[in-house]
Formats: structure tokens, C-alpha cells, sequence
């Protein structure tokens, strides 16, 4: 047995939950979130749109196969891990699959993330869906109450300039034979994970990745993919203000998670907080006026409110457990969001054809 | 779509080894899900041990052979309009692709609900199905067949060695196994040509990963995978017979998803609609797969994994069949959810199987790529060292975890590397001695992961030598007990005693806390009733049953010899009882192949394991009104001492009644004192006391010792020098572990009462008799009702003991009586105060619910009355059901132990007619008129000299060994003599058997089960089993057998409802 060092999930409404140490021993502090996901742990955990969040896993035995190498970037959604601590129920500190080179705990401690184990993360789940998501922080046993900082709200600064990139990339398709043939895709990476670049790229057509404020009208381009990304999307209005503009040329437009919310605030309908947003790998979502449902990954604490969209958007996906929407499209101009994950990673494969449909419109 | 009006349900029938209780959930669920749309639902099942066939689910319950024949005449009755295939397991399958080709369905307008039959065919078909399944982009095992040297090389430069050599059309695969070279290949299939003219060459899949997915689709096209389960065994070993963990654990998510991907892609281009699974084996790398098998249907797995997860996947499959969608259904387990999801867990759950080997004389242990297990437990944690040693208590083999010394085994690197039962236990063992856990993969290929758990458990097991209870504070204890260590397991390593550790630990705090199962892991509230317990949280999640304090029911625990689907009957139908009452129920049950455990069955359910501490644990928290120990079979009965000691009130026979019973020499005084005769008998420690005992009251004797070394636990010894070898070999007798010792009554006719009594009065019994002579296990027996060879006088004598015994020992609930009758004299071998194996059958037979009465009498409902029982206008026959086909080596012998894994029943106008049906269920089936007979004694010959005289006169041949050709010959009767294997001449006992000249074998074994068994005689039993011929091996069964094949063609036999016979 691992020799543990106690520490404690602190809640803002003073909720003290004990766990033990794994991956790095320290302070962490941020909205605590939780996910149903039972596999996935490692793309999960580089996703930027959990930046600023701390992680509670309701599949309890967490780490189980391990890490892949740092060098095998397309194992990895980004290229640091993206939490700011981990909550699970147990660490398991394998790497005996053939894919793995270090543990989970040690990559936490490479990273100098933390990790609080034995928890009851049930409860705390419980807790959570009850009150709604909650800000929180990690604490080590011995920290002085006095010396802490105030916890940190990831919905109340522009999170999103902090995951995304600083200067433009661009990249060709490996695939020239791709349906995407040689067009130009601007990528707006608002904390895009690198499945969907990874999607685009597969498709044969040409990534321009730019950061979330970049202003791409004036470029040369056959369409846009506004990305996933963390925290309020009313906290981008530069990135919103540049996404009306590009409306304004009419060419097709795919948002995805963030990415849809923003194409739905620039088009005038508004968002608003979920109370514990939609984390998992299983929810299900129906396609308006179709009997033809999809299982989908998902990661948003925001959502687009139906009641205000512009009469020339419709709803196109809706969430079959809870009616909220799950995707919009313009009428008749080729633009699209889906608030769910079609790149999954973590997640069912289900939905990769919403990035032929894209590529195709181009 | 059309809704059909009245759909037809086909049943599994009798449980065998591959095909258990499971399918009793699934049919259950079918018929709730059909009754719930106002459609009319016809069922044919046999298996009257069963829920569905409890009248009142069901709208006309057919006890008559799932076979083609007798569907037809049902069909051709009822007219329904719809038929079932996929909850009744491969038998209901093949039936039905049976009348589809044979244009039965067609003829009557029948349609087959969900999945096409042509898909089912097609999945059926191996060489069909890996053609389809290659042209739709999916990987299946390479392979090809070759007739020549050449050609295997061949097809072997085409795979890659190493690969699998299978000689085709060969029994027991012979000739078969992996080669790695050029050079290996040429010999193997040399060899193999000699046997076979053709070779299957095929990839060697050995140490992949063995995974499976369930899915469910609908006919617009949506499918989701409702669980994925790995198992702990990698290729090599029957999914039946491996550990099986859900979800997958050491599965990335790209494997996860890609084989999630691929399931789909293969429902949706099958055309599923409803259910199937399908079957995996990933390479250990992740980067290739193969798909194994689809089955298009409810399956063992489907049960497992409706109750690892909590979805109700019988019921969503029936819904689909009907032409629902996914996402219309609601969740009925969440009431707030949809259909379309897929359950997100935040247990993990482990499946072992239930093996009873030992019970089978000859068998091996080793397991393989053939199911032998008769049942299985599911166990649910927060950890996976919690859900697995909790599984292994499960099994009710009395260990109390992983560490355990009475599993250890003589050499564990044999039992690892060679996989048996023992294996699990084995891969501890071997870790606990030193092996490092690298080792034990490289034998045993199962993934370290696992290995890494069982080292953990073995670990913290080794640093409590030395310690002391009280030296551990609450979160030491909590530690060990989230690695599942039960009380009596840690008071083992500490020195201790369960009690003491038990109250340490609530002292200090240490309790589990009950845990919904909520199929979505928190997410969205859900008020469901599905619970577990686990260390692995500090919170109360639940409260105690607010609304009354309930009645706590003990369940069946898993499936073995002597224990099945009849008691998870008797477990609902009390719990059923007990609800219309007006109390709340609360089950506790460890068995996923159940109804008990279906989430609409209780107030509340608690899948865990059956022992002492976790009842305790329930009951502490639940504070029920009491707890029934009775409607469970053997497993709960044995925790009535301790429960009642514990200070649990039981509900029913007082805790000293039962104690009057079990104690074999209170029970003794009892019957002395009651005037009642029993077979002498004595408990002995020495084996000069056993000598002089079984010479006083002379051979022969029923051994049965407390302490078995090998074999089975209960013999009979014919002389002194097979009881001195038995106790000397087999057994071992001493102060600890005495010897009970009883006169064997041969000749005999055994009788049965079933009954219930309250507060002391009989108030309902049915009586049955035995067609075989004493000596036979009652489980084995065919039993009869009412009996029709029985003096009236030895039935009232009987009715007059279990009258006595009811009033002395104040019972108050179900009880059996078993008696042995010889000449009018009766005398009691057993008395057990629960409900026993025979509830359901003479529930069933007589139209008085024995269980419901019994609930009711228990719960203090004034339940007496008038009962019909012995005067009725049919007979119903109860006829077992045996699995020595997948026994290989096994003995098919009857004898005092009981073999059989299930039971089938008929109605019918006469003994014979009853009888027949009922052998048809269990598989008989007669193709030519041929019958080799083998009799031992020569009173069994004379017995059935007429027999054999009139199967003769009808035209049958016969084929007899030397002794019986010789006593036919001189009694004028025509037969060929059948050689022994020994002599070399032909043709033997076992060509005439295994090249099905013979049509049945009439085996009557002298009854000397202790000694040697490889004789003629097994060779002979032996291949029947093996080629499937029927095979009888008691005198007076076989006369019964030839009475009513010489009056009753098959065609003859009527197919009527069970409404139709009890009528009042």
C-alpha cells in the first residue's frame, strides 16, 4: 500500500471532504465539475475546456492503463494537462498496457497537478447535481486557513485567451485524396482539442488555426469551425464580434460546444449557466423532426437558451434527457453548432459524420 | 407497425449447463413487457421451476417440450399472431428457425417479432457469418481448411504462426492444438489427417483480451451498447467460465470506442432489432480485433449485464421487438430518463462462476474453451478488490475471501498455467508464496492489471500477521475492508474472532453504506430501488425503509447442484405474497441469472452477498420485522442459528424448531420420541467404531463424512473393504471430523411430502412418490404426483408423521419430509423446515400455491382450508435434467449424490403420457428402434425380463453385453451380443454407441458407486453422453420407459394448457 499524505476538497459552501495525496502534493482551486465518463481519462484531462475546473470522476477506479508518452502527441488533447487538481475515487498507479509508458498519478506529479483520492465521489456527486456546480479547491492537511488565496472562478475571466494559441498555424492534410480537396478551413481554437484539428486535417483540407480574438475576415478562406473551450462564452466578445462579421460573408460555419454558443451569441440569442452542465460520454440527443437519435460526448456548463433564438435559427439538436438544446443551424445559410463532442475523444465515434457534412459544404 | 395481438413466448426449457435461470428473467421480463400493451401471451416452457410459468403472468402457460412438434400443435391451438424467439436461449432459437424453415409460421399467419429469422440463421452459421461480417469491413479469426500437408502450410504461410491445428468432424477435440512452426504443422496435421479428412488452420488468438458488448437497436436504426464487459480470463476459456468484470478496465478509450463502434456497425448491418451481443478478442496491444460471435438474442451475458448496470434489457428488447423506439421508452429503472443512453457506472461489478465439479465422479477440473459451470454470482464494489472477494464469498463455498487456506490448492503453477476451477485461487496463493506477479502473467496471460489487484489483497493480508484488532483505528480497518476483507476473514489473519472484529469495528465506526444503482451515475436524480453496499463512501445515501418496517427475504444465492430456479420461485412468490399483504419487501440476492433480482420485483433489492456479516449489516440499517430464512433453499437456511443468535427475529419456524430438524441427533431423539421409524444410523470417529457399526446393523451403509478429501461427499459402502478404503482414501474420519454412518434400505420406494403448517397444524401437503428405487438423490429422481404406486396405507402413515413432526417442532412455514416405504413400513430419512426443490412442481401440478400459502401462513393470515391434492384427474411428472454431455469424463450414473442440473414437468392423462412429454423436455428423443441393454444384477434382470420381451416382440433389436446377451438367450429372447471395449472384437459397446446404432442404452448399473468406474459400463454411459443417446440406468425408470414407448407414439401426445387440467 502507497504511504498517504492527507488532504481535503474544500467546497465554496464549506464542505470539507478528506482524501489522500496522489500525483502532486499541493493547492489547486477552481469550479469543481463532474464527469461520467467510464474510459478516457487522459484526453479528458488535457481537454482545455476543463481549464480552471477541478475534476471529479464518477467511475471510481481511475489510472487503470496508465499514460501514453509525452512524444505521442495525438494520445493527448492537448499538450498539458488542463484540470487544475483531479478528485476520483481511487488512483491506480499502472502502466502495465502496452500503450502506456508512466502512471497517471506520475503524470499528475510531472505536471504538478493534484490528485485527492478516496473520496466518496458519489456523494460529493450527489452534492453537486443537488447544489449545482460549485467553486473549490484542494487543500493540503497543513495549510493554514489564513494563507489561502480566494477561490478561483473560471467563469468570471476570459479564460479562454489563457488555452489558446498565440500565433496562427497552419497545416495541409496528409490525405490530398480527401474529400476536402484544397480548401482553406479557419480553425478558431478557442481551446480546441486536437481531435477536431486532427478530424479536419483527415478530411484533406487545409487548417488555419488561429487565436480566439484573431480577425480571419480579410483571409482567404471556404469556412470556419469555431472550437470547443472552457469557461462563460460571454466572456469572448472579441472572438463573438469577429464570428458576426464572418456570418455577414455567408459561408459555412460549424461551432462546436463553445464554439456553437458563441456562433449563437453573435447571432443575438443568448446562453445561460447549466446548473451542473453535461459531462460524459453518454448523452443522448435527438435530431428535430427525425426519429434518429445519437449518443455523444459532452463537456459544456453553458448552454444556448431556444426562446432566444433569431426566427432564422432553429434548434437541430435537443437532449433527450433534459429538452436542452444541443445544436443549432441557420435556416438557410450554412451555419451549424453542435453544443456535443463529433470528434469524441473521449467518447462514441458516432457523430464524425457531422465533419463530413462540413467538409462537403465547403 | 402492427401490434400483434397474441404473441407466443418460447421458453428455454429445462436448465443445463449453457442455459440456466437466466432465461426465467428474460421471459419474465418479455411477458411483463407484452402484458403491459394489453397483448395476449401464450408460453411453452417445461421448466415449471419457473417464475414465467407461474400462473398469472402468463395468459396460458403450455407445460409441454420447447420442440418443433409440440410449438406447432400449441400454435395451431392458440393462433397467436406473433411469436418470441430471443428469450428462451438457443433452444427457444433453434425451434423457432426450425418451424420458419419448415413453413409453419408462414402457414399460421405467425410473425416473428424483432430480430429477422434470417438474421438469426445467418449469426448462427459460422462459415455465413465470417463472410458477412468480412464484407462489411469486420475482422474475424483467419483461417481456412486444408485436406493435405501442402495445403496447411499453405494456409499457415497466409496466417502466421503461431496458429490453432483443429482436426474437423473429430470428437472432444481431438488432434487440436497451437503449433509455432513449419515444422510442428507437417506433424500435427499428419496426425490429425489420420483421424479426419480435413484440418482447420486458424490464427492463434490465445492470451487476447476476451471482451464483450450488449446492444440494443430499433427498427429506425437507433443502437446503443448498454454495457461492456472484460473478462479477467483471456482467450481460451468459455466466457461462461471466465471472471467477468463490467465495464472493461483495462481498455483505453480508443479501444473502448472503436469495439463500441464496431458492435453497432455489426447490429446495424445484421439488422438487429432488440437485442444481440457481441464477442470480442482484442489483441493485448490494442491494436487489432476480432469479432468472436454475435448472438441475436437474450443471452447469459445480457442477464449479467442488465444487472451490472441496472437497465432493464429483456424488457427494452421486448419493447423494441414491438416496434417501439429507443428514446420513447422511458428508463423504468430511473422513471426520468430515456431508453437511448448508455448506463454510466461508478461500481465495478465482477461475475465468477459457480463450478461443482466435485459432484461428478471422473470429471476434470480443468476448464476451457467448453462451459461447465452451473451458475454464477455477480458482486458489486467501489473497488475491485471489494466487488471481488465479496463475489467469492458469493459462491457459497464457504471461503471467506481470497486468502483463504481452504482454497489452496497442492500445486498452483499447474492450475495457473493450466486453467481449472481453482485458478483465481491458485493465482493468489502462488503470489502469497512468492511468485512474482510477471510470472503469474506469463502463465497465466491474464492481464497484470488484475494481477496487480489479487497482489494488493494478498498484500495487506500479509501485514496482519503479527498484529493485534486493536491496534487498528478507523482507517486502518477502513482500508482493509475496502479491499473487501470480510470480518471472519480479518479475525482469521489477526487472531481474532468475527464477533469481536465485528463490534471493533462498529465501535470505531467501520460500516458499509447502501448505494443506489441509479444507471447513470448520479447524474439526474432517481429514486430507485437497486441497491449495494460498499466501503468505498463515508455518506448515507438512502434511508431505512420509511414506510413500514419491512420484511427482509433471503434469496438463493447462485446457482448449483441442488440449488436453482426453484428457489428464486419460492423467494418471489414470497416476496410477492408478503407485498400483496401490505408489508414492504426487501431481497437480498447475489445471483444475476434471477427474477428475484429484477428491479420491480421488491421494495427494495440489495444484490449482495449472502453471509452472515452482510445479513447482519442489512439488517442493523433496515431494522426489518424479521427476516425469512426458508424460501432460499440451503444457503440461507444455514444462517438461521446465527442470525437468531445475532438477535434477529426470523419469520417462521422458531430458530429451535429448525435446530430440532438440522440436528441430526436431536431430529433422531425427536422421531424416537414420536414413535416414528428411521434408519439406524450413527456418528462415528475412528474408523475401527465406522467397522463396527456398519456390521451391526450390516452393508450396505450410507457414508457421509464430515471432511471430504476428494470426490463426493456422501457414499455408499456394499462391503467393509470399500468402507475402509472410502474413509481411508477419500475421506478422513477423526474427533474433528466425524463419520455419519446409516443403514442403506435397498428396495425401497421413497415418498415425499411437501407441505405447510401453521403454528404447528398441516395445513396443505402434496404427496410424491419416486419412480427409481432408494438410493437415487431426490433431485435425480423422477418423481411422481399424485403417486400411483403407492399403498393408500403408506400414504396415510406419512400424512400422519408429517402431522406429528409439523406439531412437535411448531412449525410454522414450508417443510419437507422425505420417507422411505417398504412394505407398508415407512420410515423418515430427512426432514428440512423451508421450502423445498419440489415447491414449484407440486404448486404447479396441484393449482394451490404452496409458496403464497406458506408467506401467508408465516406472516400470521389465517391460511387453513380445504386442499385438493392426492384425488386428481391427471398426473404430472417431474423428470430431470442432466449435462454430462459437457462433463467430459464424468460418469452419467445415478446415485446417492445429486448430478442433475435442472428439472422439467408434464401433465398428462396417465403416468406414462406425462412422463414421456417430460423425457422429451430433458431431450430424449428415440430415432431408430434399436436399444443396447446392459443390466448388472441379476435381480434387475429378471425385473425386466417382460420389458425386454415386449420391446423385442415390437420389433426392436437388441444389442446386450455378455451376462444380459446370455440371460436373454436363455430365456428365448433374440439379442446381439455387444462386445466389451476390452476384448478388441466388434462390434464393442462403445462403436455401437458412438456410430448411433443404437438408439437409446438401457445401462442398469449394479449399484457399487464407490468402486473403480473406468469399467464397460462407464464406457458405455460415457459415450451416450457424449454422442447424445439416451440413456437410462435404473430397473424400474427403464420399465416405465418401455411401457410407454410401446403405448404412446410421440404423436400421439397432446399439448394442452395448464388451465385446462386444474380447473375447480
Amino acid at each position: 500500500m502507497r504511504t498517504t499524505r492527507r488532504v481535503f476538497l474544500e467546497l465554496e459552501d464549506g464542505t470539507r471532504l478528506a482524501g489522500s495525496s496522489f500525483g502532486h502534493f499541493g493547492q489547486a482551486s477552481g469550479e469543481v465539475v463532474f464527469s461520467t465518463g467510464m474510459t478516457g481519462y487522459v484526453e479528458s484531462l488535457t481537454d482545455p475546456s476543463f481549464r480552471g475546473q477541478i475534476l471529479v470522476m464518477t467511475y471510481p477506479l481511475i489510472g487503470n492503463y496508465g499514460v501514453p508518452d509525452k512524444a505521442e502527441v495525438d494520445r493527448f488533447e492537448s499538450d498539458r494537462i488542463q484540470v487544475a487538481g483531479l478528485v476520483v475515487a481511487r488512483a491506480h498507479d499502472d502502466a502495465s498496457h502496452a500503450g502506456a509508458a508512466r502512471s497517471m498519478p506520475e503524470w499528475l506529479a510531472s505536471e504538478e497537478i493534484p490528485g485527492v483520492e478516496g473520496i466518496d465521489t458519489r456523494h460529493l456527486t450527489l452534492r453537486l447535481r443537488e447544489h449545482g456546480t460549485m467553486l473549490g479547491r484542494i487543500l493540503p492537511a497543513e495549510v493554514p486557513l489564513a494563507e489561502l488565496a480566494p477561490m478561483f472562478d473560471p467563469n468570471r475571466i476570459d479564460v479562454v485567451s489563457t488555452v489558446t494559441v498565440k500565433e496562427p498555424w497552419s497545416g495541409v492534410g496528409s490525405q490530398g485524396s480527401g474529400i476536402g480537396g484544397r480548401k482553406r478551413v479557419i480553425l478558431v481554437d478557442c481551446g480546441v482539442k486536437r481531435s477536431i484539428r486532427r478530424e479536419l486535417l483527415a478530411r484533406g483540407v487545409e487548417v488555419r488555426q488561429v487565436p480566439s480574438n484573431w480577425d480571419y475576415t480579410g483571409e482567404p478562406f471556404d469556412g470556419i469551425l469555431v472550437s470547443n473551450g472552457p469557461g462563460n462564452p460571454e466572456q469572448c466578445p472579441t472572438t463573438i464580434e469577429v464570428l458576426r462579421r464572418a456570418m455577414a460573408l455567408g459561408r459555412p460555419i460549424l461551432g462546436i460546444c463553445l464554439g456553437t454558443q458563441l456562433m449563437a451569441l453573435a447571432a443575438g440569442a443568448r446562453t445561460y449557466k447549466l446548473r451542473y452542465g453535461h459531462r460524459g460520454q453518454n448523452q443522448p440527443c435527438r435530431e428535430s423532426g427525425s426519429d434518429r437519435c445519437r449518443l455523444t460526448s459532452q463537456n459544456h456548463g453553458y448552454a444556448v437558451d431556444a426562446r432566444t433564438l433569431p426566427d432564422d435559427w432553429q434548434v437541430w439538436f435537443t437532449n433527450i434527457n433534459d429538452g436542452s438544446v444541443e445544436g443549432i443551424r441557420h435556416k438557410r445559410r450554412p451555419f451549424a453548432g453542435v453544443q456535443f463532442h463529433p470528434e469524441a475523444s473521449p467518447g462514441p465515434l458516432d457523430s464524425r459524420d457531422l465533419f463530413d457534412r462540413f467538409v462537403e459544404s465547403l | 407497425m402492427n401490434r400483434p395481438d397474441k404473441v407466443l413466448i418460447l421458453g428455454s426449457g429445462a436448465l443445463r449447463i449453457g442455459q440456466a435461470g437466466e432465461f426465467d428473467y428474460s421471459g419474465s421480463q418479455a411477458i411483463k413487457a407484452l402484458k403491459q400493451e394489453g397483448i395476449r401471451t401464450v408460453l411453452v416452457n417445461p421448466n415449471i421451476a419457473t417464475i414465467q410459468t407461474t400462473p398469472g403472468l402468463a395468459d396460458e402457460i403450455y407445460l409441454v417440450p420447447v420442440a418443433a412438434d409440440f410449438v406447432e400443435k400449441v400454435i395451431k391451438r392458440e393462433r397467436p399472431d406473433g411469436i418470441l424467439l430471443n428469450v428462451g436461449g438457443q433452444t427457444a432459437l433453434n425451434v423457432g428457425v426450425e418451424l420458419w424453415r419448415a413453413g409453419v409460421l408462414e402457414k399460421y399467419g405467425v410473425r416473428c417479432l424483432g430480430t429477422p429469422v434470417e438474421t438469426i440463421e445467418e449469426s448462427e452459421d459460422r462459415e455465413r457469418f465470417a463472410v458477412r461480417m468480412r464484407a462489411i469491413g469486420v475482422d474475424v479469426p483467419r483461417g481456412s481448411t486444408a485436406s493435405s500437408v501442402e495445403g496447411a502450410l499453405e494456409a499457415a504461410a497466409a496466417i502466421g504462426y503461431p496458429l490453432m491445428v483443429r482436426a474437423a468432424y473429430s470428437l472432444g477435440g481431438l488432434a487440436s492444438g497451437m503449433v509455432t512452426s513449419p515444422d510442428e504443422l507437417r506433424e500435427r496435421v499428419r496426425e490429425a489427417l489420420a483421424h479426419s479428412p480435413q484440418v482447420l488452420v486458424e490464427e492463434y488468438l490465445g492470451g487476447w483480451k476476451e471482451v464483450e458488448y450488449e446492444v440494443v437497436r430499433d427498427r429506425f436504426g437507433n443502437g446503443v451498447t448498454v454495457c461492456n464487459m472484460e473478462n479477467l480470463d483471456p482467450m481460451g476459456i468459455h466466457t461462461g467460465e471466465s471472471i467477468v468484470v463490467a465495464p472493461s478496465q483495462t481498455l483505453t478509450n480508443s479501444e473502448y470506442h472503436r469495439l463500441r463502434s464496431v458492435s453497432l456497425h455489426v447490429a446495424d448491418k445484421l439488422g438487429i432489432i432488440g437485442e444481440c451481443n457481441v464477442q470480442y478478442a482484442l489483441h493485448p496491444a490494442g491494436k487489432e480485433y476480432r469479432v468472436i460471435e454475435v448472438n441475436a438474442r437474450l443471452s447469459r451475458s445480457s442477464a449479467l449485464a442488465s444487472k451490472a448496470t441496472g437497465y432493464p434489457l429483456a424488457w427494452v428488447a421486448t419493447k423494441l421487438a414491438l416496434g417501439h423506439g429507443l428514446a420513447d421508452l422511458k428508463n423504468a429503472v430511473t422513471g426520468v430518463t430515456g431508453c437511448f443512453f448508455e448506463p454510466a457506472l461508478d461500481y465495478v461489478t465482477v461475475k465468477i462462476p459457480r463450478w461443482d465439479l466435485n459432484k461428478f465422479k471422473a470429471a476434470s477440473r480443468r476448464i476451457g474453451t467448453e462451459m461447465k459451470s452451473v451458475g454464477e454470482v455477480m458482486a458489486i464494489g467501489v473497488t475491485f478488490e471489494e466487488a471481488l472477494q465479496k463475489a467469492v464469498r458469493s459462491l457459497g463455498t464457504g471461503l471467506d475471501g481470497l486468502t483463504d487456506p481452504k482454497a489452496r490448492v497442492p500445486d498452483p503453477r499447474d492450475e495457473i498455467a493450466h486453467p481449472t476451477d481453482r485458478r483465481l485461487y491458485a493465482m493468489a496463493q502462488a503470489i502469497a508464496d512468492g511468485m512474482s506477479a510477471r510470472e503469474v502473467h506469463e502463465l497465466s496471460r491474464v492481464d497484470p492489471w488484475f494481477i496487480a489487484r489479487l497482489l494488493e489483497i494478498v498484500q495487506a493480508a500479509a501485514g496482519l500477521a503479527g498484529q493485534r484488532l486493536d491496534a487498528f483505528d478507523c482507517e486502518g480497518l477502513r482500508t482493509l475492508k475496502r479491499l473487501g476483507f470480510s470480518d471472519r476473514a480479518l479475525a482469521r489473519h489477526l487472531g481474532s474472532t468475527e464477533d469481536e472484529v465485528r463490534s471493533r469495528r462498529i465501535q470505531l465506526g467501520v460500516v458499509p453504506h447502501a448505494r443506489r444503482i441509479d444507471t447513470l451515475a448520479g447524474e439526474f436524480p432517481a429514486a430507485t430501488n437497486y441497491l449495494y453496499m460498499t466501503y468505498g463512501g463515508d455518506h448515507e445515501e438512502v434511508e431505512p425503509e420509511a414506510r413500514g418496517r419491512p420484511v427482509v427475504v433471503l434469496g438463493s444465492g447462485p446457482y448449483c447442484i441442488g440449488s436453482s430456479v426453484e428457489f428464486d420461485w419460492c423467494s418471489v412468490g414470497m416476496c410477492r405474497t408478503a407485498s400483496a399483504l401490505g408489508y414492504r419487501t426487501v431481497l437480498i440476492n447475489c445471483n444475476p441469472e434471477t427474477v428475484s433480482t429484477d428491479y420491480d420485483e421488491t421494495d427494495r433489492l440489495y444484490f449482495e452477498e449472502l453471509t452472515l456479516e452482510r445479513v447482519l449489516d442489512i439488517t442493523s440499517f433496515e431494522q426489518p420485522l424479521g427476516v425469512v430464512v426458508s424460501v432460499g433453499g440451503q444457503l440461507p437456511n444455514t444462517l438461521a442459528a446465527s442470525l437468531a443468535r445475532a438477535g434477529v427475529h426470523l419469520i417462521g419456524t422458531s430458530p429451535d424448531g429448525i435446530d430440532r430438524a438440522e440436528n441430526r441427533r436431536r431430529f433422531s431423539a425427536l422421531l424416537d420420541e414420536l414413535h416414528i421409524a428411521q434408519p439406524p444410523w450413527n456418528e462415528l470417529s475412528t474408523l475401527d467404531e465406522a467397522r463396527r457399526f456398519a456390521a451391526e446393523v450390516g452393508y450396505p451403509v450410507l457414508v457421509r463424512p464430515s471432511y471430504v478429501l476428494s470426490g463426493s461427499a456422501m457414499n455408499i459402502a456394499k462391503t467393509e473393504s470399500s468402507l475402509a478404503q472410502y474413509l481411508m482414501q477419500a475421506a478422513r474420519v477423526s474427533p474433528d471430523s466425524p463419520v455419519v454412518i446409516s443403514k442403506f434400505i435397498e428396495g425401497a420406494k421413497e415418498i415425499e411430502i411437501d407441505g405447510v403448517a401453521q403454528d404447528g397444524e398441516l395445513v396443505i401437503y402434496a404427496i410424491t412418490e419416486h419412480v427409481e428405487q432408494s438410493g437415487v438423490h431426490s433431485g435425480d429422481a423422477t418423481v411422481v404426483l399424485p403417486p400411483q404406486n403407492t399403498y393408500l396405507e403408506t400414504v396415510r402413515r406419512a400424512k400422519w408423521i408429517a402431522k406429528s413432526i409439523a406439531r412437535a417442532l411448531r412449525i410454522n412455514g414450508p417443510f419437507n419430509v422425505q420417507f422411505l416405504a417398504r412394505n407398508n413400513e415407512v420410515s423418515v430419512i430427512e426432514c428440512n423446515l423451508r421450502a423445498s426443490r419440489s415447491f414449484p412442481f407440486v404448486s404447479k401440478a396441484t393449482g394451490y400455491n404452496f409458496i403464497e400459502i406458506a408467506a401467508r401462513a408465516m406472516l400470521g393470515v389465517d391460511v387453513k382450508g380445504e386442499y385438493r391434492t392426492l384425488d386428481l384427474d391427471y398426473v404430472a411428472v417431474k423428470v430431470p435434467q442432466f449435462s454430462f454431455s459437457r462433463l467430459k469424463g464424468a460418469d452419467p450414473v445415478l446415485y446417492v449424490e445429486m448430478t442433475s442440473t435442472g428439472e422439467a414437468a408434464c401433465l398428462g392423462d396417465s403416468l406414462e403420457q406425462a412422463w414421456y412429454k417430460a423425457a422429451i423436455s430433458t431431450g430424449f428423443s428415440l430415432p431408430r428402434k434399436s436399444v443396447l441393454v446392459s443390466i448388472g444384477a441379476d435381480a434387475h434382470k429378471v425385473k425386466l425380463l417382460d420389458s425386454l420381451r415386449a420391446l423385442a416382440a415390437a420389433g426392436f433389436e437388441l444389442y446386450a453385453t455378455d451376462g444380459t446377451h446370455r440371460f436373454l438367450e436363455a430365456n428365448g429372447i433374440k439379442s446381439q451380443l455387444a462386445h466389451k471395449v476390452s476384448e478388441g472384437k466388434s462390434p464393442s459397446v462403445v462403436d455401437l454407441v458412438l456410430g448411433k446404432v443404437v438408439g437409446c442404452v438401457l445401462n442398469i448399473p449394479k449399484r457399487t458407486a464407490d468402486e473403480a468406474t473406468l469399467t464397460d459400463g462407464y464406457h458405455i454411459r460415457r459415450s451416450a453422453a457424449d454422442i447424445g443417446v439416451p440413456l437410462v440406468n435404473d430397473a424400474e425408470l427403464a420399465r416405465l420407459f418401455v411401457r410407454t414407448l410401446l403405448a404412446h407414439p410421440r404423436e400421439g401426445l397432446e399439448a394442452r394448457p395448464l388451465s385446462d387440467y386444474i380447473r375447480r
